[in-house]
């Protein structure tokens, strides 16, 4: 959808010969290209430092390696004498495709109401909503603790699961919402001359229609609890039980330099699903954060 | 009276079913917000006025959890310092980086498309512990950043265990992450009519003038969001701070984040109350401020006629 307003600039176009346009181009891909690389070069040096053997790591400022290895990956993933990687990338599956699936039927369940049915108490209603966008977490974290240990959750995936069923990501109701009510009034109004009351209006008809808002919902809630670290370190605490956040975090006891290798190894299989989306979707993404403000 | 019924319009069917549908369709998140929020909410309202160790019953302290923060807990002030530095740093520099790279980007060239998703991707790797991992091993002891300064001839330094450059280590990490906003002022840049371009360069309106009189103005309701936006965020940092410092906040306090004090307080110190308090002295001050900027922003948000929302 790249087509940005034509500013065009009358005044130099007019002095300047075709091949000084041409200059231009090439400076402007030049600057654009050097910035991109100090912006990636965090990105690089992980990938790279994740090939390279611990001696080079010790000793060479390259970022990519001269003699490439791959032993940092099952040294890293058996890094913990008890569990291995494995384990907490099973974790960290199940919370997320949970934590999917639960922000998908409740949000929209939500949204549908907000942007298409009238009943009273509506706009307190979603001023409400709006307003738990806001909110910062960390006020929540205390009682949903104490809540969640007298209901014995502690140390299981519940916590970071349940609420996601009750919509509490007040971000995706937001953001499916905005999409609905592009949705032409007419097409629900045909529906019901058709007989379909208010549930299978939304199920057959505006459900469907809502695929694209639907999507980005389920991608950025699978990132965002892939990459979340504060509540699922508050809530886990056996190394059996723990995602990969929490795994990563223990390299942080083994600070010498022969586990760098190991430790940018677990990184960069830590971000490959992230990795693995932004391939796949990366203009939908990219317009996504762009229509909703979304954090990364 | 109804004013629910009166307000429908004549021609729609639907009627009752419609009414009781909104809230069935609105139960679960009805739920999700008296148990996950609201309840809560009013919980640690309470517990803040206790001490409370999550094994006892809270205890009923009055006000001693907040007389304590106030004035006598230098850890909790130095905090807020370490905290309001972040926030003043990030939010302009983060800012400032996505929008010169958007102007950047703001023109129809090959690869622009290709360009602006690579930009983005570091916030979409975002506050995760794998980059802050990364951060942690490019800064510290004999990391890339000291040697790559060592061999320009500048001395190096471990840069997370040197309390004067922990933080600036977290906040670049941050600003690191400028193509969100990017992004959004992008979307901004386009919505601006390209005649509003022509006619200014008309009137001989070089560069500078264009982008102080045209740009600036017509831009400013997408920056007062994105300023909102990273404010609200910038206080409720965590995952960085916790990762660089391995959860103490250090060295030497410096970069105990608001976040992070809390959580110890929490769950470290077991001083529930005390951090429950914390908390909503975090939810008044983002209040205020959010209101403060909304007030200020009459003095400088443009909105043309119709304009963007």
């Amino acid at each position: 959808m790249s087509e940005p307003t034509p500013r065009a600039a009358p005044a130099p176009a007019a002095f300047a010969p075709p091949s000084g346009r041409r200059t231009r181009t090439v400076l402007w891909h030049l600057l654009v290209a050097a910035v991109l690389v100090v912006v990636l070069y965090p990105v690089i040096w992980m990938l790279g430092t994740s090939f390279k053997p611990a001696t080079e790591i010790v000793t060479s400022d390259r970022p990519w390696p001269l003699h490439w290895t791959s032993h940092n990956f099952p040294d890293g993933w058996h890094a913990d004498p008890g569990v291995t990687f494995g384990r907490f990338f099973a974790n960290s599956l199940t919370v997320s495709a949970l934590a999917v699936a639960g922000t998908l039927v409740s949000c929209s369940l939500a949204a549908y109401a907000f942007s298409r049915l009238e009943f009273r108490g509506r706009s307190v209603m979603f001023a409400a909503m709006v307003a738990t966008i806001l909110l910062p977490y960390h006020v929540l974290i205390v009682p949903q603790y104490a809540i969640f240990k007298k209901l014995g959750w502690i140390n299981t995936d519940l916590p970071l699961v349940a609420p996601k069923f009750l919509a509490t990501e007040a971000f995706f109701i937001f953001l499916m919402v905005q999409f609905m009510r592009g949705i032409p009034r007419e097409i629900d109004e045909a529906a019901r001359l058709d007989g379909c009351g208010p549930y299978r209006t939304f199920l057959f008809v505006v459900l469907p229609l809502t695929r694209p808002a639907l999507i980005t919902s389920a991608i950025f809630s699978f990132l965002w609890t892939w990459n979340d670290f504060f509540t699922q370190l508050v809530y886990l605490n056996d190394t059996d039980k723990f995602t990969v956040p929490i795994g990563l975090s223990l390299f942080v006891d083994q600070t010498g330099m022969t586990s760098y290798g190991p430790m940018m190894a677990m990184s960069v299989l830590a971000l490959l699903p992230v990795f693995l989306f932004f391939l796949a979707f990366q203009r939908l993404l990219v317009d996504g954060a762009t229509s909703s403000g979304l954090k990364g | 009276m109804t004013p629910a019924s009166r307000r429908r319009r004549p021609a729609r069917p639907g009627g009752v079913a419609d009414r009781t549908a909104g809230y069935v369709f609105l139960l679960p998140w009805f739920a999700g917000l008296a148990i996950f929020t609201v309840g809560p909410l009013v919980y640690s309202l309470y517990l803040s006025f206790t001490r409370y160790d999550l094994l006892d019953a809270p205890k009923w302290i009055g006000l001693a959890n907040y007389r304590r923060m106030f004035t006598s807990d230098p850890r909790y002030f130095h905090a807020v310092r370490v905290t309001l530095e972040y926030v003043v740093v990030v939010t302009p520099v983060k800012l400032g980086l996505g929008l010169a790279v958007a102007l950047l980007l703001n023109r129809r060239r090959r690869g622009v498309g290709l360009y602006r998703s690579l930009f983005y991707l570091p916030s979409l790797l975002g506050t995760s512990v794998a980059v802050a991992l990364v951060w942690r091993s490019l800064f510290a002891q004999g990391g890339a950043a000291s040697d790559g300064l060592s061999s320009l001839g500048l001395p190096g330094t471990d840069f997370v265990n040197d309390p004067s450059w922990s933080l600036p280590t977290i906040i670049l990490l941050s600003c690191w992450q400028f193509g969100a906003p990017m992004v959004i002022f992008l979307a901004g840049l386009k919505q601006i009519p390209s005649e509003l371009y022509d006619a200014a360069a008309v009137d001989g309106a070089g560069f500078r003038q264009r982008f102080l009189h045209v740009t600036l103005p017509l831009l400013s309701p997408v920056i007062f969001f994105n300023v909102l936006l990273e404010t609200i965020n910038s206080f409720q940092a965590f995952t960085p701070a916790f990762i660089i410092s391995g959860g103490t906040g250090g060295p030497a306090d410096s970069t105990l984040f608001y976040t992070l004090y809390l959580y110890q307080s929490g769950f470290n110190d077991f001083r529930f109350g005390y951090a429950s308090a914390m908390a909503w002295v975090l939810i008044a001050a983002v209040a205020v401020i959010t209101a403060l900027m909304f007030r200020l922003s009459r003095l400088w948000v443009f909105y043309g006629d119709g304009g963007n929302r």
